[in-house]
């Protein structure tokens, strides 16, 4: 039945899978957009989640994952995109569509430095205006590099 | 003369007793109306999702307690459950059943502080001092679950770590028989009261469309119209087995607002009645030695306990490698694990889907063009935690 509900949405999917009982689909970057106004149109009108990932090992590093709910027949969906540039990730911005996309689309580009374009105001939100690095990449260090008595081999990490 | 020569900056925060939490609002005032609001959160950040990176699943547990620490024993079993669906661990209708019944317990908590606190809000003192002792209660019940009071910590990945005592079963019908009577008196301070419902009506309204644009899910949404709860739509914990309605409101105000949730606590003592009477015998954890922390005797005297408590704390044991997201109804609405796995011992990346952090964006559309004081009770039903906002 999931697999249908997919089909008859006709998304521009790259890949797709089902993990943990949702389905998820992997969007290209330009299709971002297109792929939500058809979700929107169809029911799909809650935004249940928007946030950012990284993967230091693949070859494109800044992740960006969404959740959507259609209330109406309860399905989520787990839609997925990459963004090209390393040095400067950028995301189309879903602002226009659901205005929740707002706040998390900050939160993401506090924590993971992606730009997402389009969006009305896109500052710091969690962390401090004048912070300078983008605390949640992997490559940001836990605790406070200049002290070496808290160094993560002593607890086995 | 131009419209700003006349306009006031009033900083409604960081340290606000309205508030209730550290945020702030910048609110631009013509006269007594609002013209503007610009709400600025994470005074209380604590880089919890860069945290939950370094630290094994079983550890993960505390930190959810912060996050709305007015319904900890929600989040810390929401979490649980998470990790559980990644391990494919079905838990006995024992452990669901007692989870039901902390959780009922912890929505009523928070409940009864979100709606209290908007009478003193709104300048009616009595109503908190008549049900705030009862919170008391429910964190004794938890006291003799798990030992702790505000940040619980309750229950363990796969079940319980000890299971209800007489004197917690005890505790929980005493609640039961001492609440309802304490309740009614709470509405009828308050459901028909002139002057509170002369307050409330209409103010700080959304329609169900923009609230839903906006995200909202819980009592604020179920405010609106719309009859989302996590709990009936997509069962979890064995929520199916009980009968409880969801109610709903209708202007999305803060009045909605109020009675929903004032409502929601009956309906919890529904379900806490039931799975109390209901409560089926059986094991309070699942037999999954390699993630549940055997009991600390058992590690001194049994080989294989001593192997896997080893094994746990030290992080040996895989865990399937995928994505999972999970929600359960917390008490401010949907609150999400997205949780990415690459089968280490702490997660690659775990997102807590705040139901705060998305529906307070909506603070200035709900009150531009209203009076300074309802700003207040606006945002006080619409119980902002700054834990959970700023995670």
């Amino acid at each position: 039945m999931m697999v249908k509900l997919l089909d008859t949405l006709q998304l521009p999917i790259v890949s797709r899978r089902s993990t943990f009982g949702m389905d998820e689909v992997l969007i290209a970057v330009e299709d971002w957009i297109k792929t939500f106004q058809v979700l929107h149109a169809n029911g799909y009108s809650l935004l249940t989640d928007l946030c950012g990932a990284h993967f230091p090992e693949s070859d494109a590093q800044y992740h960006v994952i969404a959740h959507v709910h259609n209330l109406q027949i309860n399905h989520r969906i787990r839609l997925k995109t990459v963004a090209r540039d390393n040095s400067n990730p950028q995301v189309p911005s879903l602002t226009g569509l659901y205005s929740g996309a707002n706040w998390m689309e900050r939160e993401t580009f506090d924590f993971y430095g992606i730009q997402f374009i389009g969006h009305p105001n896109l500052t710091r939100i969690l962390n401090s205006d004048d912070m300078t690095a983008y605390p949640m990449r992997k490559d940001f260090p836990l605790e406070d590099d200049t002290r070496d008595d808290k160094k993560d081999e002593a607890f086995g990490r | 003369m131009t419209h700003s020569d006349h306009l006031v900056t009033v900083n409604l925060g960081p340290t606000h007793p309205a508030t209730h939490g550290i945020l702030q609002n910048v609110i631009q005032l013509d006269g007594e109306r609002i013209v503007s609001a610009v709400p600025t959160i994470g005074y209380i950040h604590r880089a919890f999702e860069k945290l939950a990176e370094h630290r094994p699943y079983y550890q993960i547990t505390p930190i959810t307690d912060r996050l709305n620490y007015c319904s900890s024993p929600i989040n810390n079993i929401g979490w649980e459950l998470t990790v559980e669906k990644l391990l494919n661990v079905q838990t006995s209708q024992r452990i669901d059943y007692m989870r039901v019944i902390i959780m009922e317990l912890a929505r009523i908590a928070d409940h009864l502080i979100c709606n209290s606190i908007l009478g003193v809000d709104s300048g009616a003192f009595s109503g908190f001092l008549y049900l705030f002792q009862h919170r008391e209660l429910i964190y004794e019940i938890y006291e003799e679950i798990c030992g702790t009071r505000l940040t619980t910590n309750i229950g363990r990945i796969g079940g319980f770590e000890r299971d209800f005592s007489d004197i917690a079963r005890q505790k929980i019908q005493k609640f039961l028989d001492i609440f309802p009577p304490a309740l009614k008196e709470f509405e009828s301070l308050f459901n028909r009261n002139r002057i509170f419902m002369d307050r409330t009506i209409g103010v700080g309204a959304i329609s169900a469309e923009r609230a839903l644009n906006y995200g909202f899910t819980g009592p604020n949404l179920r405010a609106t119209g719309v009859d989302y709860d996590v709990r009936a739509l997509t069962p979890y914990s064995s929520y199916s087995d009980f009968d409880f309605d969801i109610p709903i409101g209708e202007s999305g105000d803060t009045y909605d607002r109020f009675m929903v949730r004032n409502e929601e606590m009956w309906q919890s003592l529904r379900i806490i009645d039931q799975a109390l009477r209901r409560l089926p015998a059986g094991p309070y954890h699942v037999d999954v030695p390699e993630f549940y922390l055997p009991p600390k005797s058992d590690v001194y005297e049994y080989m294989e306990a001593l192997i896997y408590h080893f094994k746990i704390v030290m992080g040996e044991i895989p865990v399937p490698v995928g994505d999972v997201y999970h929600s359960v109804e917390g008490a401010n609405g949907e609150l999400g694990f997205y949780l990415i796995s690459d089968g280490g011992r702490t997660p690659f990346r775990l997102h807590f889907r705040r139901p705060c952090f998305v529906y307070y964006q909506a603070f200035p559309e709900m009150v531009i063009g209203s009076l300074l004081s309802d700003a207040v009770i606006t945002m006080s039903s619409l119980n902002v935690i700054a834990g959970e906002l700023d995670a």
